[in-house]
């Protein structure tokens, strides 16, 4: 008891500190997140990014964070709650807070906003993305190469201009390896279900598909891949653990040299608005390591890489056709980021119809 | 294998929950008590059997704590709403809240690991049956035991003594009692066996279906399960019937999207919900029927007068 | 050791007062030692749930815009849990409520009028209420289980706004987001106060509150329904219709739960998109009951239950527990409000009975 006791008294003074201590000379960088912290994909990425964040600049900045955040008007009392305790910048990592990153902005024009896969900018507000397709041009040249039957099975989660995006480069990629190549899309509707990612992929394999890709968030997919016998691409974090004979390669979101590049020029007062969208070059995503397929494969997918780096090879160059025969980039010309960020048609080679 | 094998597979894998989650809730519904913690107890069951697994390295451990996991759970819910008479509706959704939150602290340092999957064991003889063999006797050891369990449950209410003693603390509890039956105690065994049940359904999901820990990974199949009892208006295989009709409609959705039909996904997304109501619509026609088997004190408390 | 209940011989008045108190002591006593357990500072843990989100303006008004749906739900819903109908698919309704009150702001954007907020929210009611409907009629004249029904009905319902923001109602200048047009200013409903984001939705819930404590107290309707509600038979002695009664209760609970989705909507959101509740039909059931089936208990839960929300934010910051943790201590509160209300009707007892056993416990 007197030790309960004595655990009050010196949280009574604490609290009488922290409303003091809040002087201290760091800034307070934050984020607020969708999904909870440790949910293995899209939000973990983000959290893992903060942590880089928190030791690289450790003397300088102190960092917070909500999670779990229900997009609509919660999402807006989350990111005025950290405006109002003192964050300096604050991301807001997930599409659905868009309007709420925008509303909470024009009351707090002395703080600095960045929002994840928006379009709507504002004085300080800036948007950020990464150029996931690039990953997924080379995850559809594997599949090309590594597919006997020349079909391949792509979980989706919801139809959004970024899974569509993704589709398109992978049926792209894959065709410039197999004019032939084929696949088969399956929507989820979940973000985030093992049990239905597990019943889709079972699905796809059924009927016969012998290359597995995922665009939704645990590593369900990946186990019945592993169990099936045939090979998969993780999704947001490096899957290998799940298919250790399994997984070819996998997109890795690794947001944290942005979080730093950006936090470092807020520190430096040098904080503008922009719209970035970064690719494999800057480090945005990394290719997990090529495993599990010959040497020629992974020779090729690693060129690839290079080449999309050196900013040789773009993915979404001409000559390209639409689903329906229709023509959309003639020889040699690249689609504008425009385009794609809005993208809600399918290339040629897709056997499924996007719904409209 | 077939595809139509293959589809039966993958129906009985995403049923199986289903089925189980239900039919233990049906037991406690019959003895008059409706908790409406289905989730939060399966999810609980899924944690232990994941985390249990991970320690000792034996999924069939991990399976037993996935059921004590579920039964002891239940008996907060018991606590409350049986000694205590708190409402059960409220009670029964504030332990799937607790459910929630307790499973996402207690397998925050299990996440990401590798799951151990409970092997199939195959029934010597009739695994070689062709066609049936491969879909009902190469399974899992949680498949069997929900079927031996719907089984034993229709033999227990409607065959024993002590079945029919709850099926009486459920339909009239004031009568029960007067006959000597103690309602409180046949109450907290019912939810008992309900946690149970619904621990064994969610040790299920993490052992068999998906042989991981993820938060929130029973993504709201005790609702399902709780309706499906409704749908089953108590009767234990009407209940398989459910389960399998559900888990049908719901893979061969899949299927179609797979197949390239272009019909929109959330038009196939909603068909096992639609399929649900419209069938029940169908065989609750008969008043009487219905009124026969739904328990009369459902969802109301019972305090012994003294 | 064992416990035992007395039946009141009438409802203690003291009690109905007191045991919320008696609740709340009991979840600050478990509460920080769970946090205590966790290695977390208890007082500023309590502090941040109880009491930061009371000490500021806009975080009243967060409380209030948060509070809003769930009493407008859970007012429609104690009308239908009292006469003994189950309607368990609130969240439907109040999705379906929004579609149908959003007609106007997203399909003739165009037409502006000072008629078009009215107009909105007639439409949400009505859009909540015919699909409420639905469960409704099958189980007056099909004989068919509401809670199975409303339920799935949730999910259809989620599936097609789904639908609705991804294909026909997808804002055409919104980069093939999956999002309608934002309102514009003559659909969006206006705030209270000037000091805050406070909308009009929660003088709805407050109203609504207040009509149907009035008509449960003061009139032959609400009579109706505490007849209806204990007993079908009795009901049906005094001329009562049981069949009218579903669809009275269910139409008003989906008018309710509609209109809190299209003031949730043109409210705070200002558009419609994939998901716009965060479960707040079910958070509704446990409002409803929390607040005892009564108009006026059930404003003063949905706002504890909203002040649960945002002290659980307060205390992500402030002493930097996962969210899980706030859900637990959610539920922990629950647990002890619902328990403490054994208090009203009976006497706790405690027995010790280890040497004379000789009540019905021992023989089975």
């Amino acid at each position: 008891m007197k030790k309960l006791l004595l655990v009050l008294a010196s949280s009574a003074a604490a609290i009488g500190f922290a409303t003091g201590a809040s002087a201290q000379e760091k800034a307070k960088i934050c984020f607020v997140y969708v999904g909870a912290k440790t949910d293995g994909g899209w939000t973990q990425a983000h959290d893992i990014g903060r942590q880089e964040l928190e030791t690289a600049l450790a003397d300088k900045i102190e960092t917070q964070y909500l999670e779990s955040v229900p997009e609509g008007p919660d999402a807006e009392r989350a990111i005025e709650r950290l405006a109002r305790s003192g964050c300096g910048l604050i991301f807001t990592t997930s599409f659905g807070f868009m309007d709420a990153t925008i509303k909470i902005a024009q009351k707090f024009p002395d703080v600095k906003f960045e929002h994840a896969t928006g379009y709507k900018t504002a004085p300080n507000v800036a948007t950020y993305n990464s150029r996931f397709y690039e990953g997924r041009y080379i995850q559809g040249q594997i599949a090309a190469k590594m597919s006997q039957k020349g079909v391949a099975g792509y979980i989706a989660s919801f139809p959004i201009p970024e899974v569509v995006m993704g589709i398109n480069a992978f049926v792209i990629g894959a065709r410039s390896v197999n004019p032939d190549f084929k696949i088969k899309v399956v929507w989820a509707n979940t973000w985030f279900d093992p049990g239905k990612e597990a019943d889709a992929a079972k699905a796809l394999v059924d009927q016969g598909v012998d290359i597995l890709t995922q665009h939704t968030d645990t590593t369900a997919p990946m186990q019945v891949a592993a169990e099936r016998g045939i090979k998969a691409f993780g999704q947001a974090s490096d899957m290998i653990k799940a298919g250790p004979e399994t997984q070819l390669t996998a997109i890795v979101d690794t947001w944290g040299a942005y979080y730093i590049k950006r936090t470092q020029a807020f520190l430096d007062g040098k904080w503008e608005t922009t719209s970035s969208w970064d690719g494999l070059k800057d480090g945005i995503l990394t290719m997990a390591p090529y495993t599990n397929m010959p040497d020629d494969v992974k020779k090729l997918a690693e060129e690839t890489e290079a080449k999309i780096k050196s900013g040789e090879l773009k993915p979404f160059t001409g000559p390209l056709k639409k689903q329906d025969g229709s023509e959309w980039l003639a020889a040699g010309a690249a689609s504008d980021d425009g385009t794609l960020l809005g993208m809600n048609f399918y290339v040629e080679g897709v056997d499924d119809q996007l719904p409209k | 294998m077939g595809i139509v094998e293959a589809i039966l597979l993958s129906v009985i894998t995403a049923a199986t929950p289903l089925v189980l989650a239900a039919i233990g809730e049906l037991v406690t519904e019959r003895s008059g008590v409706l908790n409406l913690g289905v989730e939060g107890m399966m999810i609980m069951g899924a944690v232990s059997a994941f985390a249990i697994t991970q320690i000792t390295g034996s999924p069939y451990l991990g399976m037993l704590a996935g059921v004590a996991c579920g039964a002891l759970f239940s008996q907060l819910f018991a606590f409350l709403t049986l000694t205590l008479v708190a409402n059960q509706v409220a009670t029964g959704l504030a332990l799937t809240l607790l459910g929630i939150g307790v499973s996402g602290m207690m397998g925050e340092s299990f996440l990401g690991m590798q799951g151990i999957k409970l092997q199939p064991i195959a029934i010597p003889l009739l695994a070689d049956i062709p066609y049936l063999g491969p879909l009902l006797f190469r399974q899992d050891i949680i498949f069997y035991l929900s079927i031996a369990i719907v089984a034993g449950v229709h033999w227990f209410l409607f065959r024993s003594r002590a079945g029919l003693k709850l099926r009486a603390v459920g339909d009239s509890h004031a009568s029960a009692h007067a006959l000597g039956v103690s309602v409180i105690r046949t109450r907290y065994l019912a939810v008992m066996f309900g946690g149970a049940c619904a621990g064994l359904a969610g040790a299920q999901l993490s052992l068999v279906y998906t042989p991981q820990w993820v938060e929130n990974m029973s993504a709201g199949r005790g609702w399902i399960a709780l309706a499906l009892v409704v749908f089953s208006s108590w009767r234990p295989w009407r209940l398989v019937a459910g389960g399998y009709l559900f888990g049908a409609v719901s893979i061969s959705q899949l299927h179609a999207q797979a197949f390239g039909l272009g019909i929109p996904s959330q038009l196939l997304s909603s068909l096992p919900y639609v399929a649900t109501i419209v069938v029940l619509i169908l065989i609750s026609h008969n008043r009487r029927m219905t009124l026969i088997n739904t328990p009369a004190s459902l969802g109301k408390p019972f305090v012994p007068d003294r | 050791m064992r416990i035992e209940l007395e039946k009141r011989a009438k409802v203690s008045t003291l009690f109905s007062i007191l045991s919320p108190f008696i609740a709340f002591l009991l979840t600050i006593i478990f509460g920080g030692i769970m946090f205590a357990l966790l290695g977390k500072n208890p007082v500023m843990a309590l502090y941040s749930f109880f009491v930061e989100p009371l000490s500021e303006v806009w975080s009243l008004h967060e409380l209030a815009i948060k509070a809003a749906p769930l009493i407008l739900i859970a007012v429609g819903l104690s009308v239908c849990f009292r006469s003994n109908n189950w309607n368990i698919g609130a969240e439907g309704q109040f999705i379906m409520g929004a579609i149908a009150g959003s007609i106007l702001p997203v399909v003739l954007y165009d037409w502006q009028s000072p008629l078009v907020l009215p107009l909105m929210m007639l439409m949400g009611m009505l859009g909540g209420a015919l699909f409420a409907a639905i469960p409704a009629f099958l189980k007056a004249h099909m004989n068919t289980n509401e809670i199975l029904t409303s339920l799935m009905l949730v999910y259809v319902a989620q599936l097609f706004l789904d639908w609705l923001v991804r294909g026909p109602w997808r804002n055409p200048g919104g980069m093939n987001f999956p999002e309608t047009r934002t309102f514009a200013v003559d659909a969006i409903l206006p705030e209270m106060i000037a000091s805050g984001r406070t909308h009009w939705g929660f003088a709805f819930a407050i109203i609504a509150a207040v009509l149907v404590w009035f008509m449960m107290r003061y009139t032959l309707k609400g009579f109706e329904i505490s007849v209806l509600g204990q007993s079908e038979r009795a009901g049906r002695f005094a001329g009562f219709s049981s069949r009218r009664m579903i669809w009275f209760s269910m139409l008003l609970s989906g008018a309710f739960a509609g209109l809190a989705g299209i003031s949730e909507v043109s409210g705070a959101i200002q558009q419609l998109r994939p998901v716009i509740s965060p479960g707040y039909g079910f958070t509704a059931i446990i409002v409803a009951f929390l607040g005892r089936l009564n108009p006026l208990g059930i404003v003063a839960a949905g706002l504890v239950l909203a002040l649960t929300y945002l002290g659980g934010e307060a205390a992500q910051l402030s002493i930097g527990v996962s969210e899980k943790v706030t859900r637990v201590f959610q539920g922990l509160l629950l647990f002890f409000v619902l328990s403490c209300d054994t208090l009203i009707h009976y006497r706790i007892k405690l027995v010790f009975d280890r040497l004379t056993a000789t009540n019905s416990e021992g023989s089975r």
